[in-house]
């Protein structure tokens, strides 16, 4: 029985409204997450840093996307590129994309502004231990304010991917793609960690706490129920559904992770068996509503098993110094996820018979966005790198973030 | 001299209560425990951090310094040996050294006066 068709439309407004801003929250709990990840997985002399950045782009990329992106995003359609109108106060204005929204504005409002958040803190993980704080803010800045919002207008917001047929269910590609190149080409500039690689040779840099990182794991793995399910938008049979695709994905990534540590490196690595259900959890964000239970575990065990080398290759082959994985998490998840769904979509992926217009329209947005977010991206840190620099000096880098950037540590242990 | 020794045991870790134990039983009260990482015979060994290969050559061990008078050294040695052999690699050793002067600061006692041992 479809108990949605019997609501009043005013019911529908309210659960709908309740539903995604509890949604709203859980992705909120996501910067918590990160911030476990990141830090746990990193030394602890620069543990504050790596907080606080979490915390600063939350706040920063809620108020630059409330002034300027969700305007850039959602406004009227200029070209299939970019939004025009809705800047400042989007709230107040008359704007297409309230009509018949079906939910609170402002619980929409809410909703995409976590999503955008999330784009911007994928980067403070790959740029851990040396990334300047000032200029990590101005990232946050521009992220917010322009990477993801143009990505976000061609994909939801009326633009020229979604008129391709281009579809990106929760992000796998407008969230998790976009934050993995800006954390690649990051992580490229600001050069890797000192002592990271001698004389060729990839040296481990332990992180100082696992069970945090693992913690963090949970976190983001919890905060993804907002982040899928939430996607709907509303509060129906598809949210439900999307709970469990979400949850088989993650716990297939997990195994993949863990089973393809424990083959290839003879122990089962907890840092990879969370990397894992993380890129499963990616990978599944936009076939989350369309593809099957099964094809839901296969995407998850795909994305789990490719992780684990995406590692080893950033690591150690192009020798890009990416601490806790995020490159590899989003970009790789991201990558795979929106190919993965044009393929094993029930209703019109190729492998279902339905022929191969959506697969190829996945194929150009992964690329389209690709070459626009690595472009500007770059763009952006070579600006910031030419003028107020990106990277700590030396001895502050030696000395820890938490102390040189902070003025504290994270875990006296002098003052009982 | 002043007839006191420092005896600084450096074992496994997981042996740690079965020692504090034992010494109590010789009348020995007072330590110094330090939490510490040592390398020797045992060598380390090759894990991967993430994929990255990483030699683990310190591994955990506790030292526990006793300051004691001479002729209770070798009771403590014997004792020590007792409860922390296996006979493998990475058992431990044993340092032994004269201390110059003992001052116990809460009442500014002295010499044997200030070692903290049970007649």
């Amino acid at each position: 029985m479809d108990f949605v068709a019997q609501l009043t439309e005013e019911n529908a407004y309210m659960f709908n409204s309740l539903w995604v801003f509890c949604a709203a929250v859980f992705v909120f709990f996501m910067q918590a997450g990160f911030a476990c990840c990141e830090s746990g997985f990193a030394r602890s002399k620069n543990a504050c840093n790596i907080w606080l950045k979490n915390f600063c782009d939350f706040c920063i990329g809620a108020l630059v996307y409330y002034f300027i992106g969700f305007g850039l995003m959602y406004g009227e359609d200029w070209h299939g590129i970019i939004g025009i109108n809705g800047f400042i106060n989007p709230l107040n204005q008359d704007l297409a994309v309230w009509d018949g929204l079906g939910l609170s504005k402002e619980i929409y409002l809410l909703f995409q502004t976590m999503f955008c958040a999330t784009t911007a803190t994928i980067i403070s993980g790959s740029v851990a231990e040396r990334f300047k704080f000032k200029s990590y803010l101005i990232v946050s800045c521009i992220m917010t304010g322009f990477i993801y919002p143009v990505v976000g207008h061609w994909i939801w917001g009326g633009g020229w991917l979604s008129d391709l047929g281009f579809a990106d269910f929760a992000g796998s590609t407008a969230v998790h793609s976009v934050g993995a190149y800006a954390a690649f080409m990051g992580a490229l500039m600001v050069g890797a960690r000192k002592g990271k690689y001698k004389d060729g040779k990839v040296n481990a840099i332990p992180g100082h706490n696992i069970p945090m990182g693992i913690l963090g794991v949970f976190i983001l793995w919890l905060g993804w129920y907002g982040f899928n399910p939430g996607s709907e938008l509303a509060l129906d049979e598809v949210t439900f559904y999307t709970a469990i695709t979400t949850t088989y994905a993650a716990c297939a990534g997990g195994l993949a992770g863990l089973f393809v540590s424990w083959i290839k490196y003879k122990k089962p690595d907890p840092t990879l068996a969370g990397n894992g259900a993380l890129c499963g959890l990616v990978g599944i964000c936009t076939g989350v509503a369309s593809v099957s239970t099964t094809g839901a575990i296969v995407i998850g065990a795909i994305c789990g098993t490719a992780i684990v080398f995406s590692i080893d290759i950033v690591d150690r082959i192009l020798k890009v110094d990416d601490p806790v994985g995020a490159i590899s998490v989003h970009g790789c998840g991201g990558i795979l996820g929106t190919l993965l769904a044009g393929l094993l979509s029930v209703e019109d992926g190729l492998l279902y018979g339905n022929g191969t217009s959506y697969f190829i329209a996945q194929v150009i947005g992964v690329f389209a966005v690709g070459a626009f977010a690595i472009t500007a991206t770059g763009i952006m840190y070579t600006i910031l790198k030419k003028t107020i620099g990106i990277r700590v000096t030396e001895e502050e880098e030696l000395n820890g973030l938490d102390l040189e950037e902070h003025g504290m540590v994270a875990y006296p242990d002098n003052l009982k | 001299m002043s007839g006191i020794s420092n005896v600084v045991i450096v074992f496994k870790p997981d042996k740690f209560m079965v020692l504090k134990e034992v010494l109590k039983k010789l009348g020995i009260l007072g330590m110094t425990v330090t939490h510490a990482e040592g390398c020797g015979l045992q060598g380390g060994r090759v894990e991967h951090y993430r994929g990255a290969e990483i030699e683990v050559d310190l591994l955990p061990k506790t030292k526990v310094e006793i300051v004691v008078p001479d002729e209770k050294v070798e009771e403590v040695i014997k004792a020590a040996k007792k409860v922390l052999k296996t006979g493998k690699m990475g058992d431990g050793k044993i340092f032994v050294f004269e201390v110059g002067r003992v001052v116990r600061i809460s009442n500014e006692t002295e010499g044997l006066l200030a070692l903290d041992i049970k007649k």
